[in-house]
């Protein structure tokens, strides 16, 4: 799975984008992050907050209970701020 | 139309282009965002947009095909621009053009304010000694929630 980080969570985190793949306990964005809380401090940091953190899948916007898979495009961003 | 883009725009040439293009046009509204010079107090260097392409064009498309199913237009424009930008600089172009003025000028207001927010862009502005990600405003969120329906 391809994931994605744009704004200050890409500050926070280090990388822009990271390839990971899933295993079998992993169906939803919300498992998707504590799956990654448990990899590194960084992650607990940034997933502090969930309040100012928008999820994407293949580029559409979900929620947090959306199901996923290892083909889906996941990107974590704080609201956006265009115009 | 959609273009996002590093390069400047001119409204001027972007409205020739568009009456060119397009006939009976009544009314032509249009709405430019620019860098400001100062964040709070401080002078600001400038501002560097972020972007998320393909996702990009895919959210502004689908805001400018609901302008166009809530208004009755002839044409409409959107050039977004990102990287890094200095005060006074443009940021976002909105043309709108129809027969009659409601249409025009409606749209290109729901167009803008509908950017704001669902526009997958984020701002990093830089001071002399600082620097900071631009927050969502909830004035924002409020001034597009007027526009539902």
């Amino acid at each position: 799975m391809k994931i994605l980080y744009f704004s200050w969570i890409k500050d926070g985190i280090g990388k822009h984008q990271e390839e990971i793949t899933l295993n079998e306990n992993i169906k939803t964005i919300s498992q998707l992050i504590d799956f990654l809380i448990k990899i590194d401090q960084k992650y607990k940091e940034v997933f502090s907050d969930m309040s100012s953190i928008r999820f994407s899948k293949n580029m559409n916007v979900v929620n947090i209970d959306e199901k996923i898979s290892n083909n889906d495009e996941i990107a974590f961003f704080p609201p956006m701020t265009g115009g | 139309m959609i273009k996002v883009q590093i390069e400047n725009f001119s409204l001027e040439s972007e409205i020739s282009k568009l009456l060119e293009k397009n006939s009976n046009v009544g009314a032509i509204s249009s709405f430019i965002g620019v860098v400001r010079n100062k964040y709070k107090d401080k002078d600001l260097v400038s501002m560097t947009l972020e972007h998320y392409p393909g996702m990009t064009e895919k959210m502004l498309k689908k805001i400018e095909d609901e302008a166009i199913s809530r208004w009755n237009l002839l044409d409409t424009l959107i050039i977004h621009r990102y990287g890094e930008l200095f005060p006074g600089n443009n940021i976002v172009l909105v043309i709108t053009l129809s027969k009659h003025r409601q249409d025009s000028i409606n749209a290109c207001h729901f167009l803008i304010d509908w950017l704001k927010t669902k526009g997958p862009f984020w701002k990093y502005e830089k001071t002399k000694n600082s620097g900071h990600w631009v927050e969502a405003l909830e004035s924002d969120n409020l001034e597009e929630r007027k526009w539902e329906s």
